[in-house]
């Protein structure tokens, strides 16, 4: 039994770790994009990844100060929605998913190869940028400190803070955005598009704009990550973590602004515990080495995902607080 | 992925902890017969009915360490025979290595730590010499097989010995492209008969070439035997996908946008699902390993490149023709156009579909095949060539058939050729910018129309 309390204990520590948060804002942006507007961003993860790299750059390679970095990197991310919406946003959805899912593997391929070296330090990345921001703690980060049943460093502890006060920002931003004129075009966009262009608005531009607002989520997310690891490496950033976020979106309610934020805990929650639950079996041998490996573990994690992702739509796609009227399924 | 010309430098690219044999104890996959036994506890577990038995005492295993590597070239195959040094720093011999027909070599250590590796100076065959140095030092973590890369150079890369090498490249791609096209066709016409744009496609490849591995090497039949029977298990997944999932959800009427994040799903639950069986690892088949290019003047290419091309041709000359003079392939192209207007004439619109998802199943299968003869069988490769199939598809005009064969050519041709420009290993990047472009300039593609941009 004591396993099993363990990895509950490991499992909620995940839950409302920086983790979480990352994913959380992660799938914050996605909502933005997808859940109100019908976008189909398939590249959260190429936003986050300029994120984590505009600091990690900045402040080791560049020399700068860790808020320029901070900029540099919400920047960037600005400048790739509108590279990826440009072309592709007057185009049907599949499209915009198609360039940015090309966009995120490509940005992952670029940062880890020879010839970006001198910048990003290839595969082995970057570290030792967060200095600036831990110290910055009201506390003394040295220490270790004892929550909820597990040990939390005081660096990690701060960032984590920092992260769930982001995650209601952001979600308060995102209230208060829905429910002005400006959601409600959002919002009819992805109900039908050509009706609300017959009302004389500029789909074009109020989709732009989501795109950008979601990325700079994306990218906030990646921020927090980055920082909270203490490094970056370009496979942290696998797509993959895009469509936790999609699952983590859809398991809490596309269209809701907690279904983000309860999603992700929930998500990170239920992984780390099937996770460290399945390792500490075959640690024990109560599941024989033959049948699952402990580096088999990790990738259960993303069956899981997959899984979930499939019954999740199949069979309940408004989540669990989603409203079914309001979650896209029609294509356009 | 990688296209012959960077084998040169591939030995011991991915260290192989397995297949070194009996020397590791840890790491390795287990027995294949388990796999399914595997899948189902995966799956209990997941659903949370893993009974809790008191754990067993489990004897922690000792790992040893050992280096190992192999020498290989793209134009004299694997090097047999040649004595591999191991040394401390200081100078001290650990043990030799003679690597074996495979060009393998792996030398046991007595512990952690850093060691040298040496190959004689004059040991290589004819044409061969040492990139940088004939030796590598590299540091030993505990319990680990370290992988040595000793870079050699067989003069393939410059263009010396009348190699041109943009016809080498046009070569390569154009074989590249093929490859592309034959998983491409399937995916452009689920496309257009049914709406899917499906991300799962890739995961028909890998399996394709997964299948072929366990029948070809597992089971000791010749490849030839084994890629056939992996069509035939590819066109059945293909009918399974169909059948079991695309064809309920589109009675229940789920949104197409739905559809394509299930995909999505599917895609990573197979796909990891995959590294579990599979490993992380990338394996060669049984048959046809090393061989030597042949020079046809201006480029070189193994046999089995060549043998590729002409299957690949054959195959897709096959594809066309059936598309064209078949009741089927007529059928499957008014399907594509337009749905109702197929279904109004007495087309039986979800047969159509059903034999577009077999057919579909069956090239990528065969391309799977083809991509893992050249370049290894690995659990990700079809989703790395998803990306690229997207940009064929997208170039060619997404949702016809024609157009997914021309645009795969020519990104495959673009993304080799693109190496003259730019470093290797950013190459696809090239070819996702290319897709990118694509959308930018002509949404519908070369051979698409303007309706379905929409």
């Amino acid at each position: 039994m004591g396993e099993i309390i363990d990895a509950l204990a490991i499992a909620l520590k995940a839950g409302i770790g920086f983790q979480a948060v990352f994913l959380a804002l992660l799938a914050i942006g996605i909502n933005m994009q997808f859940g109100y507007t019908g976008l189909l961003n398939f590249g959260q993860i190429a936003f986050a990844l300029l994120g984590g790299y505009g600091i990690a750059i900045s402040v080791s390679q560049w020399g700068l100060n860790f808020w320029v970095g901070v900029l540099i990197g919400l920047l960037a991310a600005v400048v790739l929605a509108l590279l990826l919406g440009l072309p592709t946003l007057r185009l049907r959805a599949d499209y915009l998913a198609i360039a940015t899912i090309a966009a995120a593997e490509g940005l992952r391929l670029l940062f880890r190869s020879v010839s970006a070296t001198p910048v990003t330090n290839g595969s082995r990345g970057i570290s030792g940028f967060n200095s600036g921001f831990v110290e910055l703690a009201p506390w003394d980060t040295g220490r270790r400190y004892r929550l909820l049943g597990t040990f939390w460093s005081g660096a990690d502890l701060w960032v984590t803070a920092v992260g769930w006060t982001l995650v209601a920002l952001a979600s308060l931003l995102v209230w208060a955005l829905v429910r002005s004129p400006w959601g409600r075009v959002v919002r009819s966009i992805r109900e039908d598009e050509d009706a609300v262009r017959a009302l004389g608005k500029n789909v074009y531009v109020y989709k732009m704009q989501a795109l950008v607002l979601g990325g700079v989520f994306g990218a906030l997310g990646g921020m927090i990550y980055a920082v909270g690891t203490g490094s970056t490496t370009p496979d942290q950033y696998q797509n993959a973590n895009t469509f936790l976020a999609y699952a983590a979106l859809i398991l809490g309610g596309a269209a809701r602004v907690l279904g983000p934020v309860i999603g992700a805990m929930l998500m990170y929650f239920i992984i780390q515990f099937a996770d460290s639950g399945l390792r500490s079996l075959t640690e024990n041998g109560v599941i024989p080495d033959g049948l699952l490996t402990t580096t088999d573990v990790a990738q259960i994690r993303f069956v899981i995902i997959g899984l979930g992702l499939i019954l999740l739509l199949v069979f309940r796609p408004q989540g669990i607080f989603g409203d079914r009227r309001e979650v896209m399924l029609d294509a356009r | 992925m990688t296209h012959p010309t960077d084998r040169v430098r591939r030995h011991g690219r991915r260290s192989r902890p397995a297949r070194a044999g009996a020397r590791t104890p840890a790491g390795g996959p287990p027995p294949r017969g388990l796999t399914a036994l595997r899948l189902l506890l995966v799956v209990l577990f997941t659903a949370g009915l893993a009974a809790l038995a008191p754990g067993a005492a489990h004897a922690a295993e000792d790992a040893a360490e050992q280096v190992s590597g192999t020498l290989r070239t793209s134009v004299s195959g694997p090097i047999s025979g040649v004595e591999v040094v191991v040394t401390t720093p200081d100078g001290d011999e650990v043990g030799t290595d003679e690597t074996d027909d495979n060009g393998r070599f792996a030398v046991e250590l007595p512990g952690p730590g850093q060691y040298t590796v040496t190959v004689p100076e004059d040991s290589l065959p004819e044409g061969v010499e040492f990139n940088s140095g004939n030796s590598r030092t590299v540091t030993v973590d505990p319990g680990r097989n370290q992988g040595v890369i000793i870079g050699l150079d067989d003069g393939s890369r410059n263009s010396g010995g009348g190699n041109v090498r943009w016809v080498q490249l046009l070569v390569d791609g154009f074989r590249f492209g093929l490859l592309i096209a034959m998983a491409a066709v399937g995916l452009s016409l689920i496309f257009g008969t049914t709406g899917l744009t499906n991300f799962a496609h890739g995961e028909l490849v890998t399996i394709g070439a997964i299948v072929a591995y366990f029948i070809n090497v597992d089971g000791g039949v010749p490849l030839i035997p084994a890629a056939l029977l992996a069509m035939v298990i590819g066109a059945g997944i293909g009918a399974l996908n169909e059948r079991l999932l695309w064809r309920p959800l589109r009675r229940r009427g789920t949104g197409l946008v739905a559809a394509l994040v299930i995909s999505i799903g599917l895609s990573l639950l197979l796909r990891y699902g995959y590294q579990i069986i599979f490993g992380g690892s990338s394996e060669a088949y049984a048959d046809y390993r090393g061989q030597r290019a042949v020079d046809y003047g201006p480029f070189t290419l193994t046999d089995k490149d060549l043998y590729s091309i002409f299957v690949a041709l054959v195959v897709l000359l096959l594809v066309a023709l059936m598309l064209q003079r078949t009741k089927i392939g007529k059928a499957m192209r008014a399907v594509a156009d337009n749905r109702d207007l197929a279904a109004s004439s007495g087309i039986d619109v979800n047969r159509v579909i059903l034999v577009v998802w077999m057919m579909g199943g069956a090239l990528a299968a065969l391309g799977g095949v083809l991509l893992g003869l050249s370049d290894e069988v690995q659990w990700d490769m079809g989703f790395r060539l998803l990306l690229l199939m997207f940009a064929g598809v997208t170039l060619g005009g997404l949702g016809t058939a024609y157009g997914a064969l021309v645009g795969s050519i020519v990104v495959g041709v673009f993304v080799q050729m693109s190496t003259l420009v730019v470093p290797n290993d950013i190459k696809y990047v090239g070819g996702l910018l290319l897709l990118i472009v694509i959308l930018m300039v002509r949404p519908q593609g070369i051979l698409g129309s303007r309706v379905r941009v929409g």
